[in-house]
């Protein structure tokens, strides 16, 4: 129940299907599958034994049900959630369900949420497969079933399907679905197969065991880190120390002298050295001189930035949403209050540092990477090899962590390697290019920095009249081939999470300024959401306090049409049993809600904070809408690294600039969560039956705010720029 | 130059500068891969293995200092401890990414094979070394405590 991406030593050809036949026609190219592996190597010279109905999955002769993944697995539990989703409607047995990843392929592997781009991100796996993949596991077990009913002669609504057999209970016949495997095949692939009724469903909403976790628990899984190729090279490459600078001269002779140490390259981004090892390479690049050219390089200081920013503010941005007149009701408003939040630059920091290896010849690339937007890494690899894109084939690996890092519009990772392998002579030498922590901390592609202004009026009685909410930072799509996104100069990442705010306030403005950097800027995990849902949940927990009511049932009354919303905020609370007496001193709780990705979370923390301001982080209760629940032990597990990801951005994150340089190298400048600050958390999933939608990011968002609302119930301190450790609480 | 060990049982030459970091010289040399890079400065314990049975951070170890010394990396992790951890891994499904978990097992199998009882605290300092990005520390102190409990059974 692995990838089997195990030994990467044969890769064959792939030979992209086109369109759609019959299920023999289809069953015969599956050569297009990287065959890796010996076992499927032999797969693919038997192929009337195998049956592959569409591009999501193949039945083979021993029973086998291998379910082809188009979104990465990066620890979000993709894997796991799409093959539930075919097993499903296969009535597969999931003890023989294995996945493998999908080649590159926008005909048949779009993400359907994203349009045309074969992609992962938005928590949209489960949102955009869930109609493609019932359909295609209910097709091919209709197929299986009139194959059984034609071999002995009996109608198909006699038979019944359970756990990989078709079963005639009248005649007592029954036979595996790989025995009935060819005969499938040769059948027409029927439309619009029925899917399931929800009631009968025997594997969403169980706790199915992850595919990926035994190859996790014994260091056999593969990530691109692992992938070893005969004659392999191995390059570290020397960026710019500021963004925007180019190399002007180097010397290389020191570095050529090292070891191991085969050439020193040029490329559009830096400098590469090549070796035939890491460590090789990494000597060979601390032996490494080159001059840079920094004239048109960003020298400002983060600080700098955030002056401009703060200033901005003072000035009304583009509209991205007006209803009434904010302005007004605020001026006439009995009560009136004001905040602003800063927020920093942050690194994805996935544990596994970027890498990738290309075998790139005159007429063909071939990629190894943990890769989370295949053919936008396709086309990009093209354009630099010179190549078309169907000359480039992806092998997807399991990422070690990504958070958006692997998914960027200039794929920047893709796009250094080859430029190596071609500036090596694109002479079929597999290249793998490696970064190191410290290229991962200062590479850029990082959560930009924003800053926010909150306005607000209130009745003498307590009601919220007029919001208005500006906003200050730097696009995420602009100056991209995604900037086609921004709609009346408002790019949509850059106020979600406030411009959709679920609360009924009969004012409300939400205003946008975008700014220009150097600095080069991604979403990063629950992107608009990292700090939209902070800047609304901590102003509204002011707005309760000013209003001299409950924070969360002041919440609760501004969302009375928001059922969903409602409901998490209602369970959340419930379960972290709101309603009981105050805490002790020095302890504090604290509320925030948000929606994000179309799934609704509440959080409640408690935090102790003693006499030094220090915050420990004792307890987060968090409740869950994401529609149907497909693995809840998966939802478990990403809100509970969710929450422990946007801790450890709240209380530490932080990249900061000084005249332009990144002032934080590694682990040790860029603080993270580690176990000893990680709270107990608890999650309550909402049952549901509506479609599924996002679960790898939301966790992220409510987090923060909550946490800052219960450091302010503790200590009667409000937090206005993050991370926390930048503030005084004593 | 070539320096000698004990890798994982077997005494085991790896040809290579004895400068070169011990993680590297495990995964390039010796071509076992569930050792892991993450930082290269044991800020992130991805790297973790044994040193007579110790947890060690290999990417600043120098190949040269476990000249004739037993190390022992994920693929050779053995003992009652160790098996109890990886099987507790599996039953409450920690690992996410997978990246940084050979590091976990290896840091939770040393903490349990000295404390067969630890508490969160113990845990939190043993472990505290270990980045996960995903944060799957609740599992993790939960499936070293059932592990702990396995081995008490």
């Amino acid at each position: 129940m692995t990838t089997d991406i195990v030994d990467v030593q044969r890769p064959s050809r792939r030979t992209f299907l086109k369109g759609a036949g019959t299920a023999a026609a289809l069953a015969l190219t599956i050569g297009f599958e990287w065959a890796g592996t010996s076992r499927r190597a032999i797969a693919a010279e038997t192929p009337g034994a195998t049956f592959a109905p569409n591009a999501f999955l193949r039945v083979g002769a021993d029973d086998s049900v291998t379910v082809i993944a188009k979104h990465v697995e990066m620890g979000q539990g993709a894997y796991t959630g799409i093959a539930t989703i075919v097993a499903e409607e296969l009535d597969a047995d999931w003890s023989r369900v294995r996945v493998e990843s999908a080649p590159a392929d926008a005909k048949r592997y779009a993400n359907l949420a994203f349009g045309t781009i074969q992609g992962t991100g938005g928590s949209s796996a489960m949102a955009n497969s869930w109609t493609q993949l019932r359909q295609a596991g209910a097709t091919a077990r209709v197929m299986l079933v009139t194959a059984a009913a034609q071999q002995w002669k009996v109608p198909a609504s006699e038979l019944r399907t359970e756990r990989g057999v078709v079963y005639h209970d009248a005649s007592g016949k029954h036979a595996t679905y790989g025995a009935l495997a060819s005969a499938a095949a040769a059948l027409p692939v029927p439309e619009n197969a029925t899917l399931k009724d929800p009631k009968n469903f025997r594997l969403i909403g169980s706790q199915a065991p992850r595919v990926d976790v035994p190859p996790k628990t014994d260091g056999t899984a593969q990530f691109t880190l692992d992938v070893t190729l005969p004659g392999m090279l191995v390059a570290v490459m020397q960026r710019p120390p500021l963004f925007g600078a180019t190399v002007r001269s180097f010397d290389a002779s020191a570095a050529k002298a090292v070891p191991g140490v085969v050439n020193v390259v040029q490329v559009p981004r830096g400098v590469a050295v090549v070796a035939k090892s890491f460590w090789a390479a990494k000597q060979g690049r601390d032996a490494l001189k080159v001059e840079w050219d920094d004239a048109h390089a960003e020298k400002r200081s983060s600080a700098d930035i955030m002056a401009e920013y703060r200033k901005a503010a003072d000035k009304p941005g583009l509209p991205a949403r007006t209803e009434g007149d904010a302005s007004k009701a605020i001026q006439g408003a009995a009560r009136k209050l004001s905040a602003s939040y800063e927020f920093p630059y942050l690194a994805h920091a996935p544990m596994e540092p970027l890498d990738a290896v290309i075998k790139l010849t005159a007429n063909s690339c071939e990629i190894w990477a943990g890769d989370q937007f295949q053919t936008v890494d396709q086309a990009n690899a093209a354009r630099v090899a010179g190549l078309q894109p169907q000359q480039v084939s992806i092998h997807t690996l399991y990422a070690g962590g990504s958070f958006g890092r692997r998914a960027n519009p200039g794929s920047d990772y893709i796009v250094e390697a080859v430029s190596i392998a071609k500036a090596l002579g694109a002479n079929g030498t597999p290249v793998k290019l490696q970064w190191t922590r410290e290229d991962d901390i200062h590479g850029g592609l990082y959560r930009p920095m924003y800053f926010h202004k909150l306005d607000a009026g209130l009745t003498r009685d307590g009601k919220l009249v007029g919001w208005q909410h500006r906003i200050v930072g730097q696009s995420i799509v602009a100056d991209t081939p995604f900037a086609g996104l921004i709609k009346n100069g408002i790019d949509g990442t850059s106020v979600e999470g406030a411009a959709n705010i679920a609360y009924a306030i009969p004012n409300i403005s939400v205003e946008l300024s975008t700014m220009q950097t150097g600095v080069p800027v991604l979403w990063w995990r629950v992107v608009g959401s990292s700090h939209t849902a902070f800047a609304v949940e901590a102003f509204m927990d002011e707005a309760a306090h000013a209003a001299g009511k409950d924070p969360y049932t002041f919440r609760r009354d501004l969302l009375e049409h928001e059922p969903r919303m409602r409901g998490v905020l209602d369970l959340a609370a419930q379960k972290a049993g709101w309603s009981n007496a105050p805490l002790p001193a020095g302890k504090g709780r604290g509320i925030a809600v948000a929606e994000a990705f179309k799934t609704f979370v509440a959080q409640v923390a408690e935090v102790s904070v003693d006499k030094d301001g220090k915050v420990k982080v004792d307890r987060v209760v968090c409740a869950v809408d994401c529609g149907t629940a497909i693995n809840p032990d998966v939802i478990a597990a990403q809100i509970e690294g969710g929450i422990g990801f946007g801790l450890g951005a709240a209380l530490y994150g932080a990249i900061t600039l000084k005249d332009g340089r990144v002032e934080q190298n590694n682990f040790d400048g860029y603080r993270v969560l580690r176990i000893d600050a990680m709270p107990k958390v608890e999650v309550h999933i909402v049952a549901s039956t509506q479609a599924p939608t996002g679960i790898g990011e939301p966790g992220v968002a409510p987090v923060g705010p909550a946490v800052a609302n219960a450091i302010f119930a503790a200590t009667g301190k409000r937090v206005y720029a993050m991370p926390f450790t930048t503030e005084n609480l004593a | 130059m070539s320096t000698t060990l004990i890798l994982n049982g077997k005494s085991t030459t790896l040809d290579a500068d004895p400068n070169m970091p011990l993680l590297w010289a495990i995964r390039e040399v010796a071509g076992l891969h569930g050792t892991k890079f993450g930082c290269g400065m044991a800020q992130c314990g991805a790297c973790t293995v044994h040193l007579e049975g110790q947890p060690i951070r290999s990417c600043i170890t120098p190949l040269a200092a476990v000249e004739g010394r037993h190390i022992t990396t994920i693929e050779g992790l053995q003992g009652k401890p160790a098996k109890a951890v990886q099987a507790a891994w599996v039953k409450l499904q920690v690992p996410q990414c997978g990246y940084c978990q050979s590091g976990q097992i290896m840091s939770a199998a040393a903490l349990l094979a000295q404390n067969a009882k630890p508490s969160d605290a113990d845990i939190d300092a043993a472990m505290s070394g270990n980045i996960c990005r995903c944060a799957t520390y609740t599992r993790i102190r939960a499936a070293i405590h059932d592990a702990a409990d396995a081995m008490g059974a």
